[in-house]
């Protein structure tokens, strides 16, 4: 364990690193440039490859490749990028490639504000690339987070073979803080499960948890990763019986590991009257708001969702009693739709702050009065 | 663990997931004439004892050609369209001990997939890229192709092509590739050949493998009868010894070069980036 000062972008990169990482494929963006940086320099030297592709879409494909090959592999990017890496989030979905994709938030749509901050990404995330899935995001709201929760996106993606997004944002990147590092056998790192040596008749075959070992290439398993949906076999399997049963697995997967996957953090919550929530680099202004409004003699309480999907509805609901939530979020409102639905017995409203920097205490306060 | 039986009946078979067969592709199709020297290749190469099957990777993307993954018995990945060679490079960066074989249609390859093209070139990046070239989109029902001639009808240019056809041979060797050949299904022995040569060696691998599709592109070109089509591309082309890249035609007209028009032994991408160690 070792304490040093440290940017977010540095700290998923660290985070990566203790998670395993072998292989990183990037293609230059803002604000994410510093995480492939900062790895094209110690990676390298740690045995692990680095390369600038020729775009997002070879970056996405080439790290799944990767993740086929035996290694640990991710790519980090923004925005523009990131919508350039949907058919990829795909495939890795539909083959069962355990990669991390990294998205550093910045204003949109289209080339919007490259240097400037955003959280318009976070439905983006969750449904990025086409057809029945679920892909699990994780939002840090610090440096120390952002190593934290990048390890967690390496285990969750190894743990059900499945992609996983860390969604950070431009302030989250760029802001300095002392960061933890662990030693090998300080944190927990999941490995995927492999198959016995020899031809893998059923590649595709999954075991009680719905996750089949992963044959990888070059140890004779003879696998055929395959992009049409397939049986156990991995054969091209057009019927419906197929479909059902593979699209169905790839999604309960997930959803049976929701209480490893899951988490969020609360606050003041036990006698709350009104529910503050929040993620990411805004929710450490709400969190001021937060004590402001008990300092004025509002109870108000506050919930940070550190994971942001899947959601744990059933946990998100018992986190509190307030019969007001007040969801804050750097968008026109988009994690207020689930609360919205979660919440469905109380008063839920949306207080969006649209600011290209980190959401002051008087702009979040002002969105919140509104409500109160 | 299941046992994998497989049946045998061909010398071949044993390189083949023979479950699988017959292959999915039309009657007059060059894609399998292809395969079977690819595989001819590669049982020379197994019988010297130059070649590890259990490192050999079949990547593909999407098209009539990419589905040749369904049938060599190695590691094979079926992808998306255009994005095999990006695949296959993360792949062999994370394991250069895999020999990877990319084997597209010219619309993955040159069409979709052009980029990656370019850039695995580039960075004569280690593997082996095979572009079977029919001259249109054959799975999606016969649209325009960026290697169709111009003037010819196809259902998305009902009026004739207004564009010329791309030569990926001669972009290819253009950029830093350490082996560019050509060869047709009317002349197999070039193409296992080409393919077997391939195979020993290091760098960025290219064979285009000029093919015929009666079904599709024969109902373009008034040449529905396979045996028609096939003797009026074997009419067309012209094998050169060593021809230069200046001569690599690929023209209806004018005539089609086949040949071996690049072969070098630069150091490959995985070379350099373990400065001589890898492997």
């Amino acid at each position: 364990m070792k304490k040093v000062f440290a940017s977010g972008n540095m700290a998923v990169a660290e985070g990566a690193i203790t998670a395993g990482l072998k292989f990183y494929a990037g293609y230059p963006i803002t604000p994410s440039s510093e995480i492939f940086e900062y790895l094209a320099e110690k990676l390298s030297k740690l045995g692990g490859i680095v390369i600038q592709m020729e775009d997002e879409i070879a970056s996405i494909n080439a790290i799944i490749g990767a993740s086929w090959a035996g290694v640990k592999a991710m790519t980090a990017t923004s925005g523009p990028g990131f919508s350039l890496m949907a058919e990829g989030i795909g495939l890795a979905v539909i083959t069962e490639a355990p990669i991390v994709v990294v998205n550093v938030m910045r204003a949109g749509p289209s080339t919007g504000v490259p240097t400037k901050t955003s959280q318009s990404d976070v439905l983006q995330a969750r449904w990025l690339s086409h057809g029945d899935y679920i892909v699990p995001c994780y939002a840090p709201w610090n440096v120390q987070e952002a190593y934290d929760l990048t390890i967690k996106a390496f285990n969750t993606a190894e743990l059900v073979r499945n992609p996983v997004v860390v969604l950070t944002d431009q302030v989250i990147a760029h802001m300095w803080e002392s960061l933890t590092i662990y030693e090998p056998g300080e944190v927990e790192i999941i490995n995927r499960k492999l198959p016995p040596p020899g031809p893998t008749a059923y590649p595709y075959k999954p075991d009680d948890d719905l996750v089949p070992p992963m044959p990888i290439f070059g140890r004779g398993h003879k696998v055929i990763v395959e992009s049409l949906i397939h049986d156990e076999r991995g054969f091209y399997a057009p019927r419906t019986e197929d479909y059902r049963e593979l699209v169905k697995r790839l999604t309960l997967k997930v959803l049976r590991r929701l209480d490893y996957i899951y988490e969020q953090e609360t606050k003041f919550c036990e006698d709350a009257e009104v529910l503050l929530v929040s993620y990411g680099s805004t929710a450490r202004t709400v969190n001021v708001i937060a004590k402001e409004l008990r300092k004025k003699g509002i109870k108000a309480g506050f919930l940070r969702l550190k994971t942001l999907w899947p959601l744990d509805e059933n946990k998100i609901r018992r986190s509190s009693k307030a019969k007001k939530v007040i969801v804050v979020e750097n968008n026109l409102g988009k994690i207020y739709m689930d609360m919205d639905r979660i919440f469905k017995d109380r008063e839920v409203y949306s207080a969006p702050v649209l600011s290209l920097e980190l959401p002051t205490p008087q702009e979040v306060m002002e969105a919140v009065e509104v409500w109160l | 663990m299941a046992v994998v039986v497989k049946p045998q009946i061909h010398p071949l078979d044993k390189y083949l997931r023979t479950e699988r067969l017959p292959t999915i592709y039309c009657p007059g199709c060059g894609i399998g004439i292809a395969l079977g020297a690819f595989m001819r290749a590669i049982d020379r190469r197994v019988n010297e004892g130059t070649l590890d099957l259990n490192k050999v990777i079949w990547v593909t993307g999407i098209g009539c050609t990419a589905r040749s993954v369904f049938y060599p018995w190695v590691d094979g990945a079926h992808v998306l369209h255009g994005r095999a060679i990006a695949f296959a490079m993360g792949a062999v960066l994370a394991n250069p001990e895999l020999l990877a074989i990319v084997v597209g249609g010219d619309g993955d390859i040159a069409g979709i997939g052009g980029n990656h093209l370019i850039h695995a070139a580039r960075r004569n990046a280690d593997m082996i890229v095979v572009m079977i070239t029919n001259f249109v989109y054959a799975m999606t029902g016969g649209q325009v192709a960026p290697t169709t001639p111009i003037g010819v009808r196809t259902t998305t240019t009902p009026h004739g092509n207004p564009e010329y056809p791309m030569n990926a041979v001669k972009l290819v060797a253009s950029l830093n590739a350490n082996y560019v050949a050509r060869a047709s299904v009317t002349t197999p022995h070039y193409i296992e050949q080409y393919f077997y040569k391939a195979l020993g060696m290091r760098g960025f691998r290219f064979i285009e493998v000029v093919s015929t599709c009666p079904e599709i592109y024969g109902r373009h070109i008034g040449l529905r009868d396979p045996l028609e089509m096939f003797l009026e591309l074997k009419k067309r082309v012209k094998y050169k010894p060593r021809p230069s890249i200046e001569e690599a035609e690929i023209d209806w007209e004018k005539g089609i070069v086949i040949g071996e028009f690049i072969e070098r032994n630069n150091p490959s991408l995985l070379d350099i980036l373990f400065k001589g160690v890898s492997k």
